[in-house]
């Protein structure tokens, strides 16, 4: 164990949270609006508060939410929360936290990221792999192009697409929701199956969005590799092809592609969102989409900072990892 | 020993084909990029001629008909506001080039200034720019996007902004892989030998690395002007763009408020969506092209 | 250790019984084509080498002779093409199999030793998997311990330690890797046995170690080797016969020692008087002008730019490949038989 090394990224870490924590933090307070006045200018408006209770009811919000404090104190009693993941009240659900929020649509959202993630890893980086391979017979070879050039059709717009011909034409599988009406949720196969059913299309959109990107990394890797001398000597040899695809040319390719995952899913997850919409999940895209409708300021931050958080988390997990797949990264 | 003396005899001489022949070749072998860029020439022309042709006021609210069916008078349409939308597709992708170009060539151009910089004086110079670039690579950009989107009054978010929001944090990218480049040019033998000849800094600068980087900043150009558009669209569908000018995603955004399929109108949704997969779907092509052109390696030759 | 009943010893027992020649290339042709053009790697290359025979090949840079070497091997990529020729490796024609029956060829009829062994050990596997690899792909019913055997044989003759099986390529040094690929190269007893400049990376001592290796190994399975390498002075030391190359054609072969006594075509002497020996002190002497490139080669003899003897017939005429008396080959227009 090389404790510099694991200091080093551990330190990494907390630079990359800190560095999110502060944008997300400044940001907002850098424009003349005043959210929360604005927020109650809108209950104002709907009626049923006496124009004193509202300057009340600020005071009282500001004291609890700490906005009348000096901005460095706010700053620090900020950071200091970050650390302990309390993003505050939401505005939407008061008295429910932010984290309370997340922590419920959580569960669905990690579901499709990881479904979604894995197969456009193992699809894309295969296509990839085969698409720069010589050897590859040319229509397989060929399939590699139109996966780049769906990435430039955004998830929400195949979302639309999939829903439009598979869901409501075909009818082949559900339109949206996360589980069929009158189902009550329930540790079963049934249940699972019929939330995976649910899960296909969306899915799919994501899916189809994001396999290009690994299809062109893992293309431009497999160049590389094809013209490494250790894939020519496999060829003199006289290995048969199967085996230096798989052992010489994939195991290598493969390799740093692998660092590539934790930085694909901060990509994944931001087309998530828009797609969670669409489909009616009840996962962290649709909170932020309401949260960002209704100008639910401290929601918006909180997912925010816990999506970026996750993700460098993701990143420092993965290159801890990476040296078991490596041996020329191991270190003594 | 008898010195051997040179005669030079006339060497029999090999046609060379000319440079318009050698181009189309290319284009033959890297059928992406001549795809893509035969896409979007024709949309830079359908603008263009748009421009000249369409009335740009119809692409606003209460111009025209409302929620007319495609015709003869009215090639796409119109919406629920009363726009045309043939005018707003015209002025729409107009904006969406604008905000490109704007934002990509700002991002490729903070690419490079830090990558070169960062590559050829090294030191803590190097380190810093690094470092600060891996920081905030994990970092979701579009969410952070969505914040300052979502931050800003209403009013104050235009065409303008919408490129300086995407700029934000998108020029990470080019700054690492032109960084790269320059040092692996920096080790060469031409810089050196360069350097050894007297030859200044700036001149090395200019003259001998910056024609070898090329190809490195188009294609980073092409990715960033790829982001941009997808993050202004991304934003525009969140409602968070300048909402009465007709961007692509604005529309579509309004199209799905309003519940546009539901209520039998397809056309909305329908132009802008077809027009923003032809763009980022010609920028794709252009970019897996140029990333052909890029590396060598990658180029299929008979 | 019984691994002679293979065919490579039937064949080269053979050979060597009826003294005909364990390699034979008949007319090799290979051509390039770019954007620019043709060009003419391989010009009708002929010549053919005894078993036990150890024969190397010099030439500039661009004169073909990796372009030899990976022509045999039937590794010539795309957008370069083998045109035409043969060559016969103890009674078969290389040329003349098919896909998967060359793929078996290599490394058990004959083997390449790359240049360079920096890079040619997949990094992510470890060495014994590399030989055991290569085995099974020829050997597929080999038992366990028969490829043990076979690689212990083969990591011994080149001096390494068995531990090395289990290390990785990172582990180990530049010398070293150079050995492993030669163990490598001699695993399946070929025949013939191509190393393409297996010491221009190393350091002297490591140099002399490497070329020790070469020919205990070729004792041991008497192979045919080739030794591509500009290194005259190690051609002279090591090798038997030597082969010049010149703009893609082979312009002399002969024995060592005639060459650097006695060479015939004019390119070969230039090459020799431009060696410095400990007498002849003064300034050096290069040969003047450029190889040409190979997309415009002059007519006629491809050296008659820069030969002291160039005629009216070398500039027109293309020299054919002439058998000397004493058994050398030249192409050169002053040799012709008749005159």
């Amino acid at each position: 164990m090389n404790f510099k090394l694991i200091a080093k990224r551990l330190s990494f870490l907390v630079l990359v949270i800190w560095a999110a924590s502060t944008i997300v933090f400044f940001i907002p307070r850098l424009s003349p609006r005043n959210a929360l006045r604005e927020r109650f200018a809108e209950l104002a408006r709907s009626g049923g508060f006496a124009p004193g209770d509202i300057e009340k009811l600020i005071a009282n919000m500001n004291e609890q939410f700490g906005l009348d404090r000096p901005l460095l104190e706010q700053y620090w009693n900020y950071l200091g929360n970050v650390i302990r993941m309390d993003f505050g009240y939401s505005l939407n659900r008061y008295p429910a936290t932010v984290t309370d929020i997340i922590g419920q649509a959580l569960p669905w959202t990690v579901f499709l990221l990881l479904f979604t993630t894995i197969l456009s890893f193992i699809i894309g980086n295969l296509l990839g792999a085969i698409s720069a391979w010589p050897k590859s017979p040319r229509w397989l070879r060929g399939i590699a192009t139109p996966f780049v050039l769906l990435t430039g059709v955004p998830p929400v717009i195949m979302g639309v697409l999939l829903m439009f011909f598979i869901g409501f034409r075909l009818k082949l599988l559900p339109l949206g929701g996360p589980y069929s009406i009158g189902i009550v949720p329930n540790w079963s196969w049934e249940f699972a199956f019929d939330v995976l059913r649910h899960q296909m299309l969306p899915a799919l959109a994501l899916v189809f969005g994001s396999v290009g990107g690994w299809v062109l990394s893992m293309r431009g890797m497999g160049v590389t590799i094809q013209g490494e001398d250790y894939v020519n000597f496999a060829e003199h040899k006289g290995l048969t092809g199967g085996r230096i695809f798989r052992d010489y040319y994939l195991r290598n390719t493969l390799l740093p592609q692998v660092t590539g995952l934790a930085l694909a899913l901060g990509t994944v997850v931001t087309s998530a969102l828009v797609v969670e919409q669409l489909f009616g999940i009840p996962g962290l895209g649709q909170v932020l989409n309401n949260a960002i409708r209704s100008n639910d300021f401290p929601t918006i931050y909180g997912i925010v900072l816990f999506i970026t958080i996750a993700i460098a988390v993701l990143m420092a997990v993965l290159e801890f990892i990476y040296p078991l797949l490596d041996p020329r990264v191991r270190n003594q | 020993m008898t010195t051997i003396v040179a005669t030079s005899a006339p060497e029999a001489a090999v046609q060379q084909p000319g440079k318009l022949t050698l181009l189309l070749r290319y284009f033959n072998r890297n059928r992406g990029l001549a795809v893509g860029l035969i896409i979007l020439i024709a949309l830079v022309l359908f603008t263009v001629i748009g421009l000249m042709t369409v009335n740009p006021k119809h692409a606003y609210p209460l111009s025209v008909a409302t929620k007319q069916p495609p015709s003869l008078k009215y090639p796409f349409g119109t919406d629920f506001f009363g726009r045309n939308l043939t005018a707003a597709m015209v002025v729409g992708m107009w904006q969406t080039a604008v905000i490109g170009v704007i934002a990509g060539g700002l991002g490729t151009l903070i690419g490079v200034v830090l990558g070169f910089t960062s590559a050829y004086f090294g030191g803590w110079v190097d380190s810093t720019i690094r470092t600060v670039c891996q920081i905030l690579t994990p970092i979701p950009v579009l969410l952070i996007q969505v914040v300052v989107a979502g931050s800003l009054d209403k009013r104050d978010v235009t065409i303008i902004t919408m490129a300086l929001i995407v700029v934000m944090l998108a020029w990470m990218g080019p700054t690492l892989v032109i960084r790269a480049q320059v040092l692996t040019m920096k080790e060469r033998q031409f810089v050196a030998v360069a350097k050894l000849s007297g030859v200044g800094d700036m001149s090395i600068i200019f003259k001998e690395i910056l024609p070898n980087l090329l190809p490195f900043i188009a294609a980073a150009f092409v990715g960033q002007v790829f982001s941009a558009v997808f993050a202004s669209f991304y934003l525009a569908v969140l409602g968070l763009g300048p909402l009465r000018e007709p961007l692509l995603g604005n529309i579509i955004w309004a199209a799905q408020l309003q519940g546009a399929f539901f209520n039998g109108w397809w056309w909305w949704p329908i132009a802008p969506s077809v027009a923003m997969i032809l763009i980022l779907g010609s920028l794709a092509l252009i970019n897996m092209g140029l990333d052909e052109l890029a590396n060598p390696r990658v180029r299929r030759t008979e | 250790m019984n691994l002679a009943t293979t065919e490579a010893a039937a064949g080269r027992r053979q050979s060597a019984a009826t003294g005909s020649p364990v390699l034979r290339v008949e007319d090799l042709v290979v051509t390039y084509y770019t954007d620019l053009g043709r060009a003419r790697a391989l010009d009708n290359v002929s010549f053919t080498l005894e078993a036990g025979t150890k024969m190397g090949m010099v030439g500039e840079s661009g004169s073909g002779k990796s372009t030899l070497a990976l022509a045999m091997m039937r590794m010539i990529k795309p957008p370069g093409r083998i045109e035409g020729g043969h060559v016969w490796v103890g009674g078969t024609d290389l040329q003349s199999l098919d896909e998967e029956g060359m793929r078996k060829a290599r490394l058990s009829k004959i083997a390449y030793i790359p240049q360079g062994a920096m890079n040619s050990l997949n990094p992510v596997m470890k060495i014994g998997a590399q030989m055991v690899d290569a085995i099974k792909s020829h050997l597929p019913g080999e038992s366990r311990k028969a490829i043990d055997e076979r690689c212990m044989w083969a990591l011994k003759s080149v001096d390494l330690d068995p531990s090395v099986f289990q290390m990785f390529p990172h582990e180990l040094s530049g010398g070293m890797k150079q050995r492993v690929c030669i163990a490598i190269g001699i695993l399946l007893r070929p025949e013939v046995i191509i190393a393409d400049e297996p010491t221009s990376a190393l350091d002297v001592v490591t140099q002399r170690q490497v070329m020790e290796t070469i020919d205990k190994v070729q004792d041991d399975i008497n192979a045919a080797v080739i030794l591509i390498g500009h290194d005259m002075g190690l051609m002279a030391q090591t090798m038997d016969r030597v082969a010049v190359m010149y703009a893609g054609r082979l312009v002399e072969v002969a024995t060592v020692r005639e060459m650097f006594t006695n060479p015939k075509h004019p390119y070969s002497q230039a090459l020799i008087s431009s060696l410095p020996t400990l007498d002849n002190k003064g300034e050096f002497k290069g040969i003047p002008g450029l190889a040409p490139s190979l997309l415009r080669l002059p007519s006629g003899c491809a050296f008659h730019p820069r030969c002291p003897h160039a005629s009216d017939r070398s500039r027109k005429e293309k020299p054919k490949v002439n058998m000397l008396p004493g058994g050398q080959l030249v192409a050169c227009h002053l040799y012709d038989q008749e005159s």
